[in-house]
């Protein structure tokens, strides 16, 4: 079973140098006990851009789809066989990044 | 011949949550359980008339209900694929031995009362699926519509599902927690009977309080190791024997000092007793229910509000409070501590408290009685006018009330 473990931030600021380290010791950790998927951390929400292509043309502008304070800054893709381990590798994971985090499950079947 | 009637109502109270555990530890899936012993259920009210009560109603009952899942399983023509996650759901590695009962039930407790579900989804939840209330009784007891209380239980279940909260023990280094967060589950329920909200409410709901109490045994009989289960059985106990007294024949609060002590229930005061005497006698350091119904055991061995030793109340306070430094518990100790140090200590404390506690109808209510004291009549009707605008349950406010204008 695959997790999202996203990233909730509320400052325009990148993780100083000691949270790296606290995110890549995790990283590892993720590695060598099989939980590992995939993971990133994201450019600033004005950096993104919204494209709608349901109608006849594509439709491209500029910013984040939805404005708010909190966005999301990076995320984990976990593997997990339940809740309870996806929760508790999540609240490490919000400890190394010192960040907020959210735990969602992959849509199965 | 046993009444079959009687029989089924025992069967309810007795095998629900077992019929229930027993199911989704099997499907794998809470709302096939729940929807497949209720028909079981139903099926018996209509057969044991006729057919007799079976020798093992509740064999009888699951088996039934095995039998009504599978037939829902077939029907939905997702046979396979659900006999195959309930492979998996039970194929999970066997619980750890933690000195627990390896019992059904207890894990579906710990999937009701799961810290990734609210709170209230978790009360909701824990009444349907361990005690067997039915959708109407748990919306009427929490004072909100049918539906809303379906689609609370639906989403709910529906993100045990799709998150895949798990259904069973938690490890050794979460039980600690997670026990706590099922006796919190309880505690809630236990007090939305004991101080039912709502001013057209009754002011006392003994049908949650009981509730509350059978489903704390049911978790003591599973964890009689648990010294903070035990705590909460006997705090409930001894709030509960007092429960008669605490409300006047015109619906108002009688207060401790004011309750006719040969009206509570002698029966639960002993239980109770017994219980925080086993506590003691295991010399471990207690936990905030143990010491909550130390507290209580102290109250309910006076034979006169007269006759309390408020020393030894005032302790397991400050015990308390090093536990749980909340300001709620500060206040209650402040009660206390009026008895053993006079009223002006006690609002001293009390008054420190006002940034925390200024909208809680007790701290207007306990200023206004140790106002009162002090002979300060003009500030105690300001306290008391705030506590009554506050005060959430009807039997509060009418001894409020009463006492506000008995001021000279």
């Amino acid at each position: 079973m695959q997790y999202l473990i996203s990233v909730i931030h509320d400052k325009l600021d990148l993780a100083p140098s000691d949270e790296m380290a606290a995110i890549d010791v995790f990283n590892d950790r993720l590695q060598t006990e099989g939980h590992w998927v995939f993971a990133g951390g994201l450019g600033f929400p004005d950096t993104a851009t919204v494209i709608d292509n349901r109608g006849e043309d594509a439709v491209f502008t500029d910013g984040p789809f939805v404005e708010s304070k909190e966005y999301l800054a990076g995320f984990w893709i976990i593997e997990a066989p339940d809740l309870d381990v996806a929760l508790m590798l999540a609240t490490e994971g919000s400890k190394a990044c010192n960040r907020k985090v959210e735990v969602r499950p992959f849509l199965v079947e | 011949m046993i009444d079959a009637r009687e029989a089924i109502i025992r069967a309810h109270r007795e095998e629900w949550a077992r019929v229930v555990a027993a199911l989704a530890r099997r499907f794998g899936d809470l709302d096939i359980a729940e929807e497949a012993a209720a028909e079981a259920f139903a099926i018996g009210v209509e057969r044991w008339p006729a057919d007799g009560v079976p020798p093992n109603p509740g064999a009888w009952l699951t088996t039934t209900a095995n039998r009504k899942a599978i037939d829902r399983i077939r029907r939905e023509n997702k046979r396979v694929e659900k006999q195959k996650e309930a492979q998996v759901l039970s194929d999970d590695e066997p619980p750890e031995p933690l000195g627990a009962i390896d019992d059904d039930r207890l894990r579906l407790i710990f999937t009701c009362c799961h810290p990734a579900l609210a709170m209230e989804a978790r009360v909701a939840l824990t009444l349907r699926m361990i005690g067997g209330l039915t959708m109407p009784e748990i919306a009427r007891a929490f004072l909100v519509q049918e539906s809303t209380m379906g689609r609370r239980i639906t989403r709910a279940k529906a993100k045990i599902q799709a998150a895949r909260i798990p259904y069973r023990m938690p490890s050794a280094d979460d039980l600690q927690a997670r026990v706590s967060g099922v006796l919190a589950v309880l505690y809630l329920i236990f007090n939305e009977g004991y101080l039912a909200t709502g001013l057209d409410t009754d002011p006392v709901r003994g049908d949650l309080t009981a509730e509350a109490i059978r489903l704390t045994r049911l978790i003591r009989t599973l964890m009689p190791e648990d010294g903070e289960v035990a705590g909460l059985l006997a705090l409930m106990l001894l709030t509960e024997a007092r429960r008669t007294a605490r409300i006047s024949a015109s619906g108002e609060l009688v207060t401790l000092d004011e309750q006719d002590r040969g009206a509570w229930d002698s029966a639960l005061v002993t239980e109770g007793h017994r219980l925080v005497r086993e506590r003691l006698d295991t010399g471990m350091a207690p936990g905030r229910y143990q010491i909550l119904a130390a507290i209580n055991a102290v109250h309910t061995s006076a034979r006169d509000i007269r006759d309390t030793e408020w020393s030894q109340v005032v302790a397991l306070y400050n015990q308390l409070v090093s536990l749980d430094p909340s300001p709620i518990i500060a206040l209650n100790r402040a009660i206390a501590v009026a008895e053993l140090d006079g009223p002006e200590v006690a609002l001293a404390i009390v008054n420190r408290l006002e940034v925390d506690l200024a909208g809680y109808h007790a701290y207007h209510a306990t200023r206004a009685d140790l106002l009162r004291r002090l002979g300060r009549s003009l500030e105690s009707r300001t306290a008391y006018d705030k506590a009554i605008e506050l005060a959430g349950n009807s039997a509060e406010a009418a001894y409020l009330s009463r006492r506000r204008d008995q001021l000279g």
